[in-house]
């Protein structure tokens, strides 16, 4: 977008502009005919999946940005799952799948056997769900970073176990209903004071590059993928990606709810460099978080049957989360505190 | 070229002369040694083209070497005991790719209690992983051994586990005759996969393989092991041809044609049950030994052949499995199924325990006397297990085992009680 730009030619509804009111060079990676399909059609994710949107994009403009010289590595979840029904397979690049935990190592082992046969300029990226990225496989995440291998490793957060039926995750937000944080009890859904700041915890590595984005805006997902693929070393994109099936939201709401999600302050979007936060994104239209809870049958608990909020103090304690981080990051003036 | 060497070091030369391109290192105790040699020659510029990575974890070892592997590299790494352990899934992943990653198994004893000597129980633990798992008897079988393996990997599409005893053989120093660059190079080709991880060519590896599918890829699994029986053969014997001495093979036998009592064994333990044996026919006892060099894939045949007519078979064991008694023993039992012969397990070397010629040669004493029970511990403190075993009889409190001995004894974290 040129910053002369006066006229809005944003969508109904959203605040995303329109590619083809863009100049061709600006447009999104999807715009374009000659797009690599990465993941090509067939695949099995459910209706309105945020995990196969995001994937798509992520997938596709890193593709263009290493001019298809790229090897992906997946960890076991649903992304796996729903792409690769032996002997059916979606992907359209080099893939390998190993396990749950170690899809972080076999990227190092990938990089480093490539550069052993003087191909360092096959780039190499990792991908996996939150328990894949937060949980069961931060510890080779964690190794890959200290040691700065060559590899993008990419979250596809939708906040749970979803692959095995919504199980909690160090993801899961608080006063979120999932399978094994049952919204029963005086404080229903998953605790407060837990869970991992995945996309902090990477700056604190000091790796080249970290960034966090979302489903709503996929111009701006893109072009960190192409960011991202101008660093060598490690780098980290933590991706909100809605799961309508865990969430309990409607597949034609997986945008919507994403967007409300940064909207609201509770998942700031923005980048770091060299272990410090170099942009955010702004909030456009701040909404209070009952307007992105309320779409969600996981924070049900929290709302009466007419959509009243019926726990106040709970909504509150995540209006608070959502304040503390447009502070922390600037959401409202996009200076970073 | 002979040299006065430890053996994890001539390992690591072994490994280095198979030119490995990808090469991961965490240390576990009595593995170390074998990683630092490799390490040190590629920082040295000794061995060129390869990728040292210190990992974090030995799960991550495993998982760096099937990376490097997919991508079409020569992928090398050791470890031990809980370090097996802690990788296992990935082991197991490792197999069922079929991905040929070479990887050194300094054996050790698996806690609790925590114990970092020698025995077999590791080993037993990936028995059905999907390795071709060879066991060596000597630095020189083991130096020899990893040059086969990356040749059987390679040719079979399977990982293959070298298993040298950890400190017997790992931290001996002797004499070992280090094959050469030039050697290794004509023994061993390019590492030259069917299906890697390349942009030019993308393929999907490690997809979802359901009901209708798995069973086929499971079969050729079993199918590529019973492969690797002939294959193991020949390379060992190709290794004879090229490098002058044999080493490997399925099973080795000594003075076991006209034997009355065949021991059994894995490993470095087979050096004293030799000597043993020399000193027994030198009395008239008719002993034979056989050494199994292929523990995955069994050499049921070739051990049958070797075991022959033999009445009494005993299998000495450095691990056991709890509940039940001997892991190889079962599978010599299944070998000799159509013969005769009186089969005992003996379970020694338990930790590190050092199993003397006496204890042996009172085994097969006693296996010749037909006073050999199916299962023997040897060696065992019978006054301790017994005391233990009677308080447990009469209390039924629990604990850990090793703390309750000490309890026992009136002696709780070195306090006198």
């Amino acid at each position: 977008m040129t910053a002369t730009q006066k006229v809005k030619f944003y969508q109904v509804g959203s605040f995303a502009v329109g590619n083809r009111l863009l100049e061709a060079d600006q447009r999104t990676v999807q715009a374009d005919v000659s797009r690599n399909n990465t993941i090509t059609s067939g695949h099995r994710a459910c209706q309105g999946c945020g995990e196969a949107l995001g994937a798509r994009y992520v997938l596709d403009a890193a593709m263009r940005a290493t001019a298809g010289k790229l090897v992906a590595v997946n960890a076991t979840g649903c992304l796996e799952v729903f792409t690769t029904p032996y002997p059916e397979s979606s992907w359209q690049l080099p893939w390998v799948h190993s396990l749950f935990g170690n899809a972080a190592a076999v990227a190092t082992g990938v990089a480093a056997g490539l550069k052993a046969q003087g191909r360092g300029d096959i780039r190499v990226l990792a991908q996996a769900g939150d328990g894949g990225t937060v949980d069961i496989g931060f510890g080779c995440l964690s190794g890959m970073f200290e040691r700065n291998d060559d590899v993008l490793f990419v979250c596809y957060d939708n906040q749970a176990y979803m692959n095995t039926g919504v199980q909690r995750s160090g993801a899961t937000p608080s006063a979120a209903r999932t399978a094994t944080t049952e919204a029963v009890g005086p404080e229903p859904g998953n605790a407060f004071g837990q869970g991992k700041d995945m996309a902090t915890l990477a700056m604190a590595h000091g790796i080249d590059y970290v960034a966090t984005a979302t489903v709503s805006d996929l111009h701006d997902l893109e072009a960190k993928v192409e960011r991202a693929m101008e660093f060598h070393g490690a780098r980290y994109l933590h991706v909100l990606v809605p799961c309508p099936l865990g969430w309990g939201s409607n597949s034609s709401d997986t945008i919507r709810v994403a967007r409300l999600a940064t909207e609201s302050g509770l998942f700031p979007v923005y980048e770091a460099e060299h272990g410090s936060v170099t942009a955010a994104s702004p909030i456009r239209h701040r909404v209070p978080v009952e307007d992105y809870l309320r779409l969600q049958r996981r924070f049900r608990h929290l709302f009466d049957s007419q959509g009243a909020v019926k726990r106040p103090d709970i909504v509150g304690r995540l209006q608070q989360m959502a304040n503390r981080n447009i502070d922390r990051f600037g959401l409202l003036t996009n200076e970073v505190a | 070229m002979l040299r006065q060497l430890e053996g994890s070091r001539a390992v690591a030369l072994a490994v280095a002369a198979c030119r490995p391109q990808v090469v991961c290192a965490y240390p576990i105790t009595p593995q170390t040694h074998i990683v630092e040699g490799v390490g040190e020659l590629v920082k040295s510029g000794e061995l060129a083209g390869c990728e040292f990575i210190n990992v974090e974890s030995e799960f991550a070892a495993m998982s760096v070497a099937i990376g490097a592997s997919a991508a079409g590299s020569r992928a090398y790494t050791a470890t031990s005991s809980q370090g097996l352990l802690f990788m296992i899934e990935a082991v197991y992943n490792a197999g069922g790719l079929g991905l040929p990653v070479v990887m050194t198994l300094a054996n050790r004893a698996i806690g609790a209690p925590i114990n970092i000597w020698n025995d077999h129980s590791d080993a037993m633990a990936v028995r059905d992983a999907g390795w071709v798992m060879l066991f060596a008897e000597s630095n020189q079988e083991a130096t020899d051994l990893h040059i086969q393996a990356f040749r059987l990997a390679e040719d079979l599409s399977l990982p293959v586990m070298v298993n040298m005893d950890g400190f017997v053989l790992t931290h001996a120093t002797e004499r070992i005759d280090v094959p050469t660059q030039e050697q290794v190079d004509a023994f061993l080709p390019p590492f030259e996969p069917r299906q890697v991880l390349d942009p030019a060519d993308p393929v999907t590896i490690g997809a979802l393989v359901g009901p209708e599918a798995f069973t086929e890829v499971r079969f050729l699994a079993h199918a590529k092991q019973l492969q690797a029986i002939g294959r193991i053969g020949e390379v060992a014997d190709e290794f004879a041809r090229s490098f002058g001495r044999r080493s490997g093979g399925l099973v080795n036998s000594y003075r076991a044609e006209d034997a009355e009592v065949v021991v059994v064994a894995l490993g470095s333990i087979l050096g004293t049950i030799k000597d043993v044996a020399d000193e027994m026919r030198e009395r008239g006892t008719k002993v034979g030994v056989v050494g199994i060099s292929s523990f995955r894939p069994f050499p049921l045949e070739a051990l049958h052949e070797a075991i022959g007519d033999a009445r009494r078979v005993v299998v000495i064991e450095r691990a056991f499995s709890t509940g039940f008694g001997g892991v190889l023993s079962t599978d010599v039992a299944l070998a000799i199924a159509d013969a005769r012969a009186r089969i005992s397990t003996v379970v020694a070397g338990l930790g590190g325990r050092a199993v003397p010629e006496a204890t042996i040669a009172a085994v097969i004493e006693d296996a010749m006397a037909d006073r050999l029970e199916a299962l023997r511990f040897v060696d065992l403190d019978e006054g301790v297990v017994a005391r233990e075993l009677a308080r447990m009889a009469g209390d039924r409190r629990s604990g850990p085992s090793a703390e309750n001995v000490l309890r026992d004894l009136r002696t709780v974290a070195s306090r006198s009680v």
